[in-house]
């Protein structure tokens, strides 16, 4: 089709010199479909193992379906224009006790990212390339790092449960434990991207190991922290809200019973409250790390 | 300071008084200081305050510590007491919870993401409102969606699909128009001014820049997700989360930290294999969003 007269028109090139650049350009094209046709072949293959052996059965999902719409309608408050304010009275009637375990959600979260803030500053500088000295110590800190990270917190609050006793303690350490590992990384990565020329110059005048991280490497970096820490504590608010689950404190607890012994009101209460402080955190942390972030590019 | 003659640090300390005077502002650090001091106040006293809410005590963290140091003797050595097949089996599952929920969710997160992006969309309705249903999406939590979908479609695998697909949607619907929003304005305008529709330009102007960049994040999420997908066992949802969270209940210890161990080797086997392909996706940049 496209050999048709306008070739020539169009390209501004010889009949001859034109064929030749069209045919090698729809080798390439052929070439590069042949490339992604291959790699959708290899994810959709890949996709049918995974669901033979995660047992997808279409028919029971689209046979139970209407369950998710009738489960959707069912925990859906039943709330009147002419009463509503006692609606929602009704709605919410455990608004206190909700509250306050929403209060402890949050302090877990801060308290784990806190911890894992801390821990993480103590480690970082060892396991990075620039400034830890020592080859062994920091491989070893970075096994540490990585087992941290890939533990998942609620495999550590149901050993800390056990351990601890149930209660929010057990949640802040398992937060905190994993937040070491996760921040961790992210810090190091920080300070292996620091200027060193600072560094230079503190060893230069006599200053030692700790002169240099605190003098060159901190204040560099503090801002990336805490950037860092808040977006950490972000998603331990998340992870906090479901600490519960396994007896470590927080909104959790309530939640799980409710959607365990069908209080459907319940549930939406719970979880409207559980999402308007989520958004409102991540907003607000949004703000925050903007102004940070600006802090670091007026210092620069 | 040590090496400097005495002569030198004098005369410096000698300038000192001019040099403040000429550079107030300079010199006094008053308010970043103020300003620390309270940030560093309000830290200590928030602190204080969920440490005596959460009902910390010494006494109970030290003989947690001391049961916690039993556990982990107790751990050793890693055995699976004649359960590995079923464990590796569970491991699989878990892989292929998250690999297929991660597709299902990057599926749907895909066009629903250019509606959440202003340069495509530009009505602010439009963007707004997706944005939001990102956000609740995003906001309850992969373990809340478990428990939910184990309501619907009974206790398995596939729960842990669905839950994981749910809320990865959210994350990665925002993570795309994010990235859809910052593709250079560029080669849109040059496909308009040759006369293409908005179809065209979304097209031949913005897929190509965005693709490798989803393509990062999709791999980087099956990834995590293999994470995640370890706990959803916890609520029934399949994998092998349902072997941890029982071997931990019954402090069936050394089976724990071999499964521990797998999950490890599994994410670390992920890990590896995902870098590659992202490596070969987007070049060095690959690595360094990882």
């Amino acid at each position: 089709m496209r050999g048709e007269p306008p070739i020539r028109a169009v390209l501004g090139l010889a009949e001859g010199r034109a064929r030749v650049l069209l045919g090698a350009y729809d080798g390439a094209v052929r070439v590069r479909r042949l490339q992604t046709f291959a790699i959708l072949a290899a994810v959709v293959c890949l996709a049918l193992l995974s669901a033979y052996v995660a047992e997808v059965e279409p028919s029971t999902f689209s046979k139970n379906l209407y369950r998710f719409t009738n489960y959707l309608y069912r925990i859906l408050p039943s709330l009147t224009v002419a009463n509503l304010a006692g609606d929602v009275a009704d709605w919410y009637w455990r608004f206190g006790v909700w509250m306050r375990l929403l209060i402890e959600t949050l302090l877990i979260a801060y308290l784990g990212t806190l911890i894992g803030a801390l821990g993480a500053v103590a480690l970082c500088f060892a396991a990075s390339n620039n400034f830890g000295r020592n080859k062994a110590l920091r491989f070893a800190t970075r096994r540490l790092l990585e087992f941290l990270r890939t533990v998942p917190e609620v495999v550590f609050a149901l050993l800390f449960v056990i351990a601890f006793g149930l209660g929010p303690m057990a949640g802040v350490l398992a937060l905190g434990i994993h937040s070491v590992g996760s921040l961790g990384k992210q810090f190091f990565e920080i300070v292996e991207n620091v200027d060193m020329k600072p560094a230079e110059g503190v060893r230069a005048s006599g200053g030692n190991w700790l002169h240099t991280v605190r003098f060159a490497a901190w204040p560099q970096v503090a801002p990336g922290f805490a950037s860092y820490a808040l977006m950490r504590f972000e998603i331990n608010v998340r992870g906090a809200s479901v600490m519960g689950f396994v007896g470590a404190g927080g909104i959790g607890q309530e939640l799980i019973s409710a959607i365990r012994q069908f209080y459907y009101s319940d549930v939406s209460a719970i979880l409207l409250m559980i999402l308007v402080t989520v958004v409102l955190i991540d907003l607000g942390a949004e703000q925050v790390r903007h102004r940070l972030i600006g802090l670091k590019g007026a210092s620069a | 300071m040590k090496g400097s003659p005495p002569g030198v640090r004098a005369d410096a300390l000698g300038q000192l008084p001019r040099l403040k005077t000429a550079y107030a502002t300079e010199f006094s650090n008053r308010s970043r200081g103020v300003r620390l001091a309270l940030a560093a106040g309000a830290i200590a006293l928030l602190t204080g305050y969920a440490l005596w809410a959460l009902d910390f005590s010494l006494v109970r963290i030290l003989s947690g510590l001391g049961r916690l140091g039993d556990f982990s003797l107790m751990m050793l050595p890693p055995s699976a007491g004649g359960r590995f097949a079923i464990y590796l089996q569970s491991l699989f599952e878990t892989v292929a919870i998250a690999y297929l929920g991660t597709l299902v969710a990057g599926l749907f997160a895909f066009p629903f993401a250019f509606l959440a992006a202003k340069n495509v969309i530009p009505n602010i309705f439009v963007h707004f409102g997706a944005r939001r249903v990102l956000d609740v999406f995003r906001g309850v939590d992969t373990l809340i969606w478990a428990l939910l979908w184990v309501n619907v479609v009974g206790l398995g695998p596939f729960a842990g699909v669905l839950a994981i697909a749910c809320s990865d949607f959210g994350s990665l619907g925002k993570l795309f128009s994010e990235a859809i929003e910052t593709a250079a304005q560029g080669p849109v305008d040059g496909v308009a001014s040759a006369g293409g529709a908005r179809a065209h330009q979304i097209r031949f102007g913005i897929l190509p820049q965005i693709v490798p960049v989803i393509g990062g994040l999709t791999l980087y999420f099956i990834e995590s997700n293999t994470r995640s997908a370890t706990i959803i066992g916890i609520v029934g949802a399949g994998g092998i989360g349902v072997h941890l969270a029982e071997q931990i209940r019954v402090l069936n210890l050394q089976d724990v930290s071999c499964l521990i161990l797998m999950i490890l080797a599994a994410v670390t086997a992920i890990d590896f294999v995902s870098g590659k392909l992202r490596v070969g996706m987007i070049g060095k940049r690959g690595e360094a969003m990882a």
